[in-house]
């Protein structure tokens, strides 16, 4: 029968209606800005700078090692190494970047700076409402912007925080056994009694010769 | 392997005669020029048809396109290797992990690297989930070409919501997923991920159940795609048409089949056929991969094995493969897609070439919609399934 076909449509688009009103599966929008739905873990869309501690001056974990900045696909970060250096979480002395800016226009959220980074200093927030109307002075993030604590980190991407917590763990671990292992080795080091004069004075003519 | 024949022909569709045939319209009359587009709605994107009409049939079509050229390949030239595959997103915006698969072949090829089970597994998932999101809103945008405003489309990016959030959930984003790597994947299947894809594939059949039930049978759909935009088997394989466009005229060319690329010998799925080479089969065929394509997940699904997910050889930084060319390619939710690499040993490649499906299905563009309504041009340009991303670069 001609027409069959549309009236069969029209009893689906009449099951989908009605269903709308009963069936959450029908019914899958959400009004969005009053409601949000969760984020997922893996999510990502603007990198932001991890801090340890509570000074996102001192603690700011990135070494201006300019890695991610040769590799930016789109070629969006700028940093600046500085002069001096400034100890790390394993107290180790390091650079660290005087400039450190992300331009926020041209960033592609593609995460490869973060995949990059030896250092786990830059990670990919999941803050999506990124818009201002300050073209020029809002869209290019300095340090101070990125820096975050990693205590937000752990929020954001607890998984990822663990690992990365439990490396750097390691990693201080490991240097302060070095550093209690150089400190025995200098007490052993004064431990042993210095040569008596008159050694010394017998090396001394022989040196001489 | 499996008993079941390797392909599947279109049964015979129902046809309809609702409106007369064609006035004769040999009376001398004035041609009419018109540009349609780069901003009219039914262009999928920028793209311009310069339509000459004799009345309201077309008598030539120039399609015109550039307007979202971005430089792709000669940024691919002045990028490094891992630099180019979050660009490659960006080419078919619709199948960002096809695109992701097809260029980390290519450079596999380059570099002999091997890829781990797993990781092969989960590119056979990602890309035919791809697929079936694709399909699906093909079908809608094509429907709605036809005036069938908002509802199939609807229907189908329900759907797709339900894939995209899978794809969020694995890889961070909905559609710059940027998750391929050379050796394997980025990273590994979060926990109860599987159990939610198996979850979207169950469900997916009863969509398009419904989908069909919608649609197959309407008569208005039969009258207006049935017989309009014919593509000739030999004009076909003349003008290096692939995917479902190819399939739809009855050349039985799946490169998931005559390639072997990947891990698809272990999965039993069939390729559908049309018969006339019209709208009609180019939708029909969609909606039958999909089936095929649900079939090939539910086995991926319940094979996958566990193991590392990318080759240890693989390096992230300072990748130079040796010097050498290589051609990847593989079975895009739109057809051949392909990357041409050359290497000279440096960290950049030194010919970066890419083959985009829909840019070369719409080569026939003109000689489909000779003779039809401007209505038809519509509907024609839709079932070619274009993205200009890819056409433009």
């Amino acid at each position: 029968m001609l027409g069959e076909g549309i009236i069969k449509g029209m009893v689906e688009t009449a099951r989908n209606f009605a269903g709308s009103f009963v069936d959450e599966d029908r019914l899958t929008t959400v009004q969005y800005p009053e409601e949000r739905l969760p984020q997922k873990e893996a999510a990502r869309n603007f990198p932001f700078l991890v801090y340890d501690g509570k000074d996102p001056e001192a603690g700011l974990r990135c070494v201006a090692c300019q890695i991610c900045e040769k590799e930016c696909p789109p070629q969006c970060i700028y940093i600046t190494k500085s002069k001096d250096r400034k100890p790390d979480h394993a107290g180790k002395p390091q650079f660290f970047p005087a400039v450190f800016d992300i331009d926020v226009s041209v960033c592609m959220s593609c995460q490869i700076c973060v995949e990059v980074c030896p250092f786990d200093a830059i990670k990919m927030d999941t803050e999506f409402e990124l818009s201002t109307d300050d073209r020029f002075g809002d869209l290019l993030q300095h340090k101070e912007d990125l820096a975050r604590p990693n205590t937000y980190f752990q929020k954001l991407h607890p998984t990822d925080a663990a690992e990365s917590d439990a490396r750097l763990a390691a990693e201080r671990a490991k240097a302060e056994a070095k550093q209690k292992a150089d400190a025995e080795a200098k007490a052993k080091a004064a431990a042993v009694p210095k040569p008596s004069p008159a050694q010394v004075s017998n090396v001394v003519p022989a040196l001489a010769k | 392997m499996n008993s079941e024949p390797d392909t599947l022909t279109l049964p015979e569709p129902k046809s309809f005669e609702l409106l007369p045939k064609g006035i004769d319209s040999n009376q001398a009359g004035d041609l009419l020029e018109v540009s349609m587009g780069p901003q009219h709605p039914s262009t999928h994107g920028v793209f311009r048809m310069d339509v000459v009409l004799d009345g309201e049939r077309v008598v030539k079509l120039k399609p015109v396109f550039g307007y979202l050229h971005r430089n792709h390949e000669k940024i691919g030239e002045n990028t490094t290797y891992l630099g180019s595959m979050p660009y490659t997103d960006r080419l078919d915006y619709f199948c960002s992990l096809t695109n992701n698969w097809a260029y980390a072949l290519t450079v596999e090829k380059l570099a002999g690297l091997q890829i781990p089970e797993r990781a092969e597994y989960i590119r056979v998932i990602t890309a035919e989930l791809t697929r079936l999101q694709n399909h699906a809103c093909l079908g809608g945008f094509l429907l709605q070409d036809m005036g069938a405003s908002g509802t199939p489309l609807m229907y189908a990016f329900r759907e797709r919501e339900k894939i995209l959030d899978l794809f969020e959930s694995l890889t961070g984003a909905r559609m710059m997923c940027n998750y391929m790597r050379f050796g394997g994947c980025r990273c590994d299947l979060p926990s109860g991920w599987i159990e939610q894809a198996k979850q979207v594939v169950e469900s997916f059949p009863k969509f398009l159940d419904e989908f069909e039930a919608l649609l197959n049978e309407n008569e208005i759909l039969m009258t207006r795609t049935q017989g309009v935009g014919v593509v000739s088997k030999a004009l076909a394989v003349n003008a290096s048409i692939t995917g479902p466009m190819l399939r739809a005229t009855g050349v039985n060319y799946d490169i998931r089949k005559v390639d072997h690329y990947g891990i698809y010998d272990r999965f039993a799925f069939r390729v559908p056929l049309g018969a006339h080479g019209d709208v009609y089969d180019r939708y029909m065929i969609r909606v039958l991969e999909m089936r095929e394509s649900v079939k090939i997940l539910q086995q991926a699904l319940r094979d996958i094995p566990g193991g590392p997910i990318v080759d240890p050889k693989a390096k992230l930084r300072g990748f130079r493969p040796k010097p050498g060319e290589a051609y990847g390619r593989i079975e895009a939710p739109k057809g051949e897609l392909g990357f041409y690499l050359i290497s000279d040993g440096s960290p950049n490649p030194y010919r970066y070439r890419v083959r985009p499906p829909s840019l070369i299905n719409l080569t026939v563009l003109e000689d489909m919609c000779l003779g039809h309504l401007v209505g038809d041009v519509v509907v024609i340009l839709g079932s070619v399934d274009i993205v200009l991303g890819e056409v433009d670069r």
